[in-house]
């Protein structure tokens, strides 16, 4: 059988080459065409077959570490689970993730991801953390139903490049770093929801979503970021009233 | 290295102006939002029907005559294809916002849509009917 090629057409951006060609600007390979591959096989064999210097983030090549995301003829995507032959015989445009400032080819800077997940307090909050000795905090399968979904995120950031919220308002906190504030919000273990939802409650947060749904569509995991962010509002909401009665500190 | 010429660093992406024609689903919210401008355009021309009641019975006898022209058929005409668009993305929109769990399952969306959008809709419509030609 003769054999199959299918062409990419690769975003590049070399800021400090030296040789010229820094882009931004798209460069086009012929990658041997296989129907079980997926688009980071195809850039993989790119850099070891073509052209060394194409630079891209990956890491598990499964679906879990969430480190392979980009457009993929216009779609935020995991590389990783983006087959060819869905693509296959046209040709397959591949970008970094939009919303993103791009640091070289199709690597974009995440500093302000990382800045705004952190803002949330994603994490268990409690002044009584107990001794390991004395047990593990236990949860009914119905209070573990009440989080898990919005507990599986893998911090890949297709949801924001799928929200055009991000696009025209950067301030935005984003739906994976609300998605992730909601689950801790919503588990028994945690008593932190007040603290976490004075962040919340901020313009650019949770009222900053239009509930536009996209974030939800491209999420690899179900995580559902744009019911989380409903949810918290009127979490917020709740919130915004009951400070009017309770003053700060109860619960 | 030598960086022979300053690059922006890093490159920022444009955001076009037209992105709403993107992706279907970006259309679809942009239709939802300007739905609500015909919706409450409506409502605008309820409160002048309103005031036209107040008025000669004679001003509001030309007032209702006016209505049924083509330009008005036409107004009615799109305002309730935009109210049936708004209606039902929101209805399809409620389960996300309002999930509910008996014990660790999650009752399944349509339910929830029916239950608290469509039922209520369709009661409150027939008991409209009901009153107007009833």
């Amino acid at each position: 059988m003769a054999e199959a090629n299918i062409t990419l057409e690769v975003f590049r951006y070399h800021p400090d080459s030296p040789d010229g060609d820094r882009g931004p600007r798209f460069q086009s390979y012929d990658v041997p065409y296989h129907d079980d591959w997926v688009v980071l096989d195809a850039l993989n064999w790119v850099k070891d077959n073509a052209d060394g210097s194409l630079t891209y983030r990956w890491s598990c090549r499964m679906g879990v570490c969430g480190s392979c995301g980009m457009m993929v003829n216009g779609e935020p995507k995991l590389t990783c689970a983006a087959f060819l032959k869905d693509y296959y015989p046209g040709s397959i445009r591949i970008e970094p993730l939009t919303n993103f400032p791009v640091e070289r080819d199709l690597v974009v800077v995440m500093d302000d991801f990382m800045a705004k997940l952190k803002s949330v307090k994603p994490y268990i909050i409690r002044d009584d953390v107990n001794d390991t000795g004395d047990g593990e905090y236990r949860q009914t399968p119905a209070e573990l139903a009440q989080y898990k979904q919005f507990s599986m995120c893998i911090n890949c950031m297709l949801c924001y490049a799928a929200c055009p919220v991000m696009g025209s308002e950067p301030e935005f906190v984003g739906p994976a770093a609300l998605a992730l504030a909601h689950r801790y919000n919503r588990d028994t273990r945690d008593r932190g929801s007040r603290e976490r939802l004075e962040k919340m409650m901020e313009h650019e947060a949770v009222w900053g979503c239009t509930f536009v749904g996209e974030c939800t569509e491209v999420c690899p995991k179900n995580v559902d970021p744009a019911g989380a962010i409903q949810q918290a509002k009127t979490d917020a909401a709740k919130e915004y009233f009951k400070s009017f009665f309770m003053p700060k500190g109860g619960r | 290295m030598i960086v022979t010429e300053q690059m922006p660093r890093p490159y920022r992406q444009p955001h076009p102006w037209n992105w709403f024609l993107k992706r279907p689903r970006y259309l679809i919210f942009m239709l939802r939002e300007l739905t609500a401008v015909l919706v409450g355009a409506y409502l605008i021309f309820l409160l002048v029907l309103l005031g036209r009641l107040g008025a000669e019975q004679t001003a509001f006898v030309d007032f209702l005559r006016a209505l049924t022209g083509p330009a008005a058929m036409a107004f009615h005409v799109v305002v309730f294809l935009a109210a049936l668009f708004h209606s039902i993305t929101w209805f399809n929109l409620t389960p996300k916002a309002m999930p509910f769990f008996i014990g660790e399952k999650r009752v399944a969306d349509p339910v929830i849509a029916i239950a608290l959008g469509y039922l209520p809709w369709a009661v409150v419509t027939v008991g409209i009917i009901w009153g107007v030609a009833g």
